[in-house]
């Protein structure tokens, strides 16, 4: 089971884990992914999210259901939040159940792992002087 | 057998991320010649934009799937240009 949102809010954790929850799991493994206040050295002001989002849906659902039969985990819940973030703020929640934590744990890398490769969504790093698409350029 | 010259197909552009601000806009509809490779889209779209080759990569992705090269496009695809993703 598997549940994929692309949202324009807070993400909620606790909606995440309550979904992957269930009698038969012996561990849930969460990655909260976070603003960081700054990149080389130099303060971040705010990030800006984008998303082709139909694509972004879909990739990411094919990352949860690949996760799902690689590790034989139970359930996923994978919330990525667009728009404007601030520091601190969330912008990824991923929560994996499974019997045993190993599995738990190696699927959640593998989500975030993959999403960072092939998911179409893009994040801009807001300066005090300026703004910068990370990545963009070699 | 009659072969139609100059025929042309309707695609929808949109783009992303550095790739939205080098195009300048969102969405833009392109006529093409009828059935081009993904690979010749590329082609056009460098040399009517050069920007997009100072890029660290640029997929496209057809109809909400990454596309390989040499895939034919078809009349109103929806083809998406992916600069480096950065998500997560």
């Amino acid at each position: 089971m598997l549940e994929i949102k692309l949202l324009h809010e807070p993400l909620d954790l606790l909606h995440c884990i309550n979904f992957v929850s269930n009698d038969a799991a012996g561990g849930i493994d969460v990655f909260i992914g976070t603003v960081r206040n700054a990149t080389k050295g130099k303060a971040v002001v705010q990030l800006e999210f984008e998303a082709y989002e139909p694509m972004a849906v879909r990739e990411m659902e094919k990352i949860a259901q690949q996760a799902i039969e690689k590790f034989s985990v139970q359930r996923i819940a994978l919330h990525h939040r667009v728009g404007i973030l601030e520091v601190g703020e969330v912008p990824v929640v991923i929560a994996v159940s499974a019997p045993h934590r190993g599995a738990a744990f190696e699927a959640c890398r593998y989500c975030i792992d993959t999403l960072k490769e092939t998911v179409p969504i893009w994040k801009k790093e807001i300066f005090e002087d300026g703004e910068v698409w990370v990545a963009a350029h070699p | 057998m009659v072969e139609k010259l100059n025929k042309l197909m309707k695609i929808s552009l949109l783009s992303f991320g550095i790739a939205k601000d080098i195009i300048g806009q969102r969405f833009i509809d392109l006529e093409l010649a009828d059935g081009i490779s993904v690979a010749q889209l590329r082609a056009t779209l460098v040399q009517r934009y050069p920007r997009l080759s100072e890029l660290a990569s640029v997929k496209l992705a057809v109809n909400s799937e990454y596309a390989a090269e040499d895939s034919l496009l078809n009349n109103n695809d929806e083809v998406a240009l992916i600069p480096p993703v950065s998500g997560g």
